[in-house]
C-alpha cells in the first residue's frame, strides 16, 4: 500500500514541470498530505486488525457430521496384536497338573513369532431402547470366532439393564475386560484352570444398580452352558446360572475400588478329556465361588503421570457326580479345588508402567469311588499345587498403542519349570470404546 | 449383609430434597448449574481441576452417581469419550442417554475453534468437532448458561420461574464483569505465550494473546525433551514472555522451560477449584487475571 502510494507521489511529482506555478504546487502538496494521512489510517486500522483477537467464528453447523447415511455407521474399532516369545518347555505339551483341562485356549504364547487374535468390535445404539455390540476375533489359524455379539436396554430404567446374546459374563473381575486391555498377555492360572481363560456364555442377563451413592450392583444371568465348566447340552432351558454382586466407592479423590462376589453353578454332561489315552469324562454339578478385588490410585485421581493398580481374584469351585474312566468304568467323584493370583501395576512415569502377578492353584481334594489312583490319572489325581510368577513392563507411546515386555516363571506342570519371555504389541485402530474399571 | 440392605432400604426410602439432580462432569458446568439451580438442585461434580478430564475412568462412584441422575452435563466434544459412554451404559439410566433431553453438551451450542482440516491420529489425540475447553470464554459461558437454563426449565417446568430469575442475575452479574475484565486485560493483548497443552485456546483468543508453541509435540502426547529443545531453540528468535499450564498439567516441564529460558511459568487453576482463589466462576476468572496480568507488571 504504502509503496503504491509513493509511486503515485513519484509520478506526479515527475509530471509536474519546474515551472508549475505555486497555486498547482500548493494543490500538489495538499494532495500528497491527505494520501500520507489516508496511508497512517489504514496502517492503524491494519495494526489494530492483528492485534484484535480473531472473531468467533459462527456457530458450526449442528448437523455437520451427520451428512448423508454413513453417519450412521455404527462405531468400529480393531485391534492388532502379536507377539514374540520363547519358552524353555513346549507350549503344545501344556496342562496344569491336578486340574481337569479346561478345553480353552489356555496355553502359553506359542514358540517365535506369532499373530495374536485381531479383534474386531462394532458398536452402536440401535434406537433410544437398545444398543448392540459385536466382538469378532480373527485368529492366527485363519478362523473367525464371535467372541460377543450382545443387545443390551438403554432405557428400562430404575437402575435396570438387560443384556441378550453371547457376552462376557459379569462374574469376577477381569473376566468382563477384554483380553487386549488385561495387564499381562496371558489369563491368571485360576481363570484357566476354572473358566478355560473366561466365560462367554450365550444367554441373557439382568443387572440392577442401586439408587445409592455407593456403587451397589447386583446380576444374575442364565445361560446355555457351552463351555468349560459346563458343557453344551441338547436341552432346553438354561443349563448355567450364574449371580454376582459388586460394591465399589472411592476413598478420597485418589483412590477407588470396587469389590465383589459372584456364583456360577452349571450342570456339565460328559465332559471329557484324555489323560494316558484314556478318556475320562464327568457329568455331574461345578459350582464355583469368586471373590475379587480391585484398587486403583493416582495423586489427586489423575493417573496422566504416575498411577498404581491392585487386582485380585480368589476361586473355590465344588464339583460332584460321576467320572466315568475309560468308557467302561463309572462311579461317584467329587472335588473341592481352589486358586487365586493377585497382582500390582504401577505407572511410574508417562507412558511407562511396570507390573508384577503371583498365580496359586491349591489342587484340595479330588475323590473318586473308582480307586483310581495319581498311577492312573495322573492329570487330574497328582497332588500338586500349580503355581506362577510373571513380571512385565510395558510402554505405551499413545492410548492406542502399547508395547509389552513379559517373562514368567511358570510351574504349572508337575516337576517342570518353564521359563517364559515374550514381546507383545497391541494397537488399536478406529474408534476405540472407553474402557471399563 | 442386613445392616447394608437396611442402609439401602433407608437411602431408597428417603424422597431427594432437591428437585433436579444433577451430575456434572467438570467443576465449571457443576458451578454453573449452582448459579442457575440455586436450592432447587442437587450437584455432584465428577472431577476436580486437579484431573485431567480426557483421562477419567468410569468409577463405581460415577456410575453410581449417573444412576440417579436427571440431569448430566458435560463438556461434549468427545473431550470425556473414554467414560461419559460408559456411565451412560452401566448406569441403567434411560434419563442421560445420549438424545436425550438429560444429556447436555455445552460444547453444542457454542462455536468451536481448531477444528482439524484433517483427522488423523498420527495428528495425535485431536478432537474431530473442534477445540472442547470452550468454558475461559465468558462469551461462551453466556451462551451455555442461556441453553442449560432451558434445559433444567423443561426437565423442571415447575421451577421454570426459579431457574429464570437465577440466569437473569447471573447473567447481569456476569455480563458486567466480563466488561470489567476485558478492560483489565488491555494489557495482555498481543502477549505471545507457550502453553503446556491446548486447553487454554479460549482464554488466549479472548484476550488476544498469541499462543506461540505447546510442550505437548502432538495433542495428548506427552512434553519430550526433543519438542522442549525446539522450543527453547525458538525463544532466541520469537521470545515467548511465559508458559502457561492448567492445574492439572504436570508442572515439571513447564518449569524447565521456563527456568532454561529465563521467563516464568504461570500455573492457571483452569477451573473452579483449580486454586484456592477460584471457588466460582466469577473468581475463576478473576484469578485467572491476577495471574496472568503479573506477567504484565
Amino acid at each position: 500500500m504504502f509503496r503504491n502510494v509513493c509511486c503515485a507521489v513519484a509520478l506526479a511529482t515527475a509530471a509536474v514541470p519546474a515551472s508549475a506555478q505555486d497555486a498547482e504546487l500548493s494543490k500538489l502538496r495538499e494532495a500528497l498530505r491527505q494520501l500520507q494521512e489516508e496511508v497512517r489510517q489504514l496502517e492503524k486500522r491494519l495494526e489494530d486488525a492483528e492485534r484484535r483477537p480473531p472473531a468467533a467464528p459462527p456457530p458450526a453447523p449442528a448437523a455437520a457430521r451427520a451428512a448423508g447415511s454413513s453417519a450412521f455407521n455404527p462405531d468400529i474399532s480393531l485391534i492388532l496384536q502379536g507377539t514374540a516369545a520363547r519358552s524353555s518347555r513346549d507350549p503344545n505339551t501344556y496342562q496344569i497338573s491336578g486340574f481337569a483341562p479346561s478345553g480353552g485356549e489356555v496355553a502359553p504364547a506359542p514358540r517365535g513369532f506369532n499373530l495374536g487374535e485381531s479383534e474386531l468390535v462394532i458398536a452402536s445404539n440401535v434406537d433410544p431402547y437398545f444398543r448392540g455390540q459385536l466382538a469378532a476375533a480373527l485368529t492366527p489359524e485363519n478362523e473367525l470366532e464371535v467372541e460377543e455379539a450382545f443387545f443390551q436396554t438403554l432405557a428400562l430404567g430404575r437402575g435396570f439393564t438387560l443384556k441378550g446374546g453371547r457376552f462376557l459374563s459379569g462374574i469376577g473381575y477381569q473376566n468382563e475386560i477384554h483380553q487386549h486391555a488385561w495387564d499381562f498377555q496371558d489369563a491368571p492360572l485360576a481363570y484357566k484352570a476354572f473358566l478355560g481363560g473366561r466365560l462367554n456364555d450365550d444367554g441373557v442377563q439382568l443387572r440392577w444398580l442401586a439408587p445409592t451413592d455407593l456403587f451397589v450392583e447386583l446380576g444374575a444371568e442364565l445361560g446355555r452352558g457351552r463351555t468349560f465348566p459346563g458343557t453344551d447340552r441338547n436341552r432346553n432351558g438354561a443349563n448355567s446360572w450364574s449371580a454376582f454382586g459388586h460394591v465399589g466407592g472411592d476413598i478420597g479423590a485418589s483412590t477407588a475400588w470396587r469389590s465383589g462376589l459372584s456364583y456360577l453353578r452349571t450342570s456339565p454332561q460328559d465332559r471329557a478329556f484324555t489323560d494316558l489315552d484314556v478318556t475320562q469324562s464327568f457329568s455331574g454339578t461345578s459350582r464355583l465361588w469368586i471373590a475379587d478385588f480391585v484398587l486403583k490410585w493416582s495423586p489427586q485421581g489423575d493417573p496422566s503421570v504416575t498411577n498404581f493398580k491392585l487386582q485380585g481374584e480368589y476361586f473355590r469351585r465344588r464339583e460332584s457326580g460321576t467320572l466315568a474312566f475309560d468308557q467302561t468304568l463309572s462311579d461317584g467323584y467329587a472335588s473341592r479345588q481352589s486358586g487365586w493370583y493377585a497382582q500390582a501395576v504401577y505407572q511410574f512415569m508417562p507412558r511407562w508402567r511396570a507390573g508384577y502377578r503371583h498365580d496359586r492353584l491349591e489342587h484340595g481334594t479330588v475323590a473318586n469311588d473308582l480307586g483310581l489312583t495319581a498311577q492312573d490319572a495322573p492329570l487330574l489325581l497328582t497332588d500338586y499345587n500349580p503355581t506362577r510368577n510373571s513380571a512385565m513392563l510395558d510402554w505405551s507411546p499413545t492410548e492406542f498403542s502399547r508395547w509389552r515386555l513379559q517373562y514368567a516363571v511358570d510351574k504349572s506342570r508337575v516337576g517342570v519349570t518353564d521359563n517364559q519371555l515374550l514381546l507383545q504389541y497391541i494397537l488399536s485402530l478406529g474408534a476405540h470404546g472407553a474402557h471399563q474399571f | 449383609m442386613r445392616i447394608l440392605l437396611a442402609g439401602l432400604l433407608v437411602t431408597a426410602a428417603t424422597p431427594a430434597l432437591a428437585a433436579l439432580n444433577i451430575v456434572a462432569c467438570e467443576p465449571e458446568w457443576g458451578a454453573l448449574a449452582k448459579e442457575i439451580g440455586g436450592e432447587q438442585a442437587r450437584i455432584y461434580v465428577a472431577t476436580t481441576a486437579l484431573q485431567d478430564p480426557h483421562r477419567i475412568e468410569a468409577r463405581p462412584s460415577l456410575i453410581a452417581r449417573a444412576r440417579s441422575a436427571d440431569l448430566m452435563v458435560c463438556t461434549g466434544a468427545e473431550l470425556e469419550i473414554g467414560w461419559v459412554p460408559l456411565l451412560q451404559t452401566q448406569s441403567g439410566n434411560g434419563k442421560i442417554q445420549a438424545g436425550q433431553p438429560g444429556f447436555f453438551e455445552a460444547a453444542s451450542v457454542v462455536p468451536l475453534l481448531e477444528r482439524p482440516a484433517r483427522i488423523d491420529r498420527s495428528l495425535g489425540d485431536v478432537h474431530p468437532a473442534g477445540n472442547p475447553h470452550i468454558h475461559l470464554d465468558p462469551r461462551n459461558i453466556e451462551r451455555v448458561a442461556a441453553a442449560l437454563e432451558e434445559r433444567m426449565a423443561q426437565l423442571d417446568p415447575g421451577q421454570a420461574g426459579h431457574y429464570q430469575e437465577q440466569e437473569k442475575r447471573f447473567l447481569g452479574r456476569w455480563r458486567e464483569a466480563t466488561a470489567r475484565w476485558e478492560k483489565q486485560a488491555q494489557p495482555l493483548k498481543g502477549l505471545p505465550v507457550i502453553v503446556h497443552h491446548k486447553n487454554l485456546s479460549y482464554l488466549i483468543a479472548w484476550l488476544g494473546m498469541r499462543e506461540v508453541g505447546t510442550l505437548e509435540p502432538k495433542p495428548g502426547l506427552p512434553p519430550s525433551g526433543a519438542q522442549l529443545n525446539e522450543l527453547l531453540q525458538m525463544q532466541k528468535r520469537a521470545p515467548a514472555s511465559a508458559v502457561l499450564r492448567a492445574a492439572y498439567n504436570d508442572p515439571r516441564p513447564s518449569e524447565w522451560l521456563a527456568g532454561q529460558a529465563g521467563i516464568p511459568a504461570v500455573m492457571l487453576p483452569f477451573t473452579v477449584g483449580g486454586t484456592d482463589g477460584a471457588k466460582d466462576l466469577f473468581s475463576l476468572y478473576e484469578d485467572t487475571l491476577t495471574r496472568l496480568l503479573s506477567l504484565t507488571k
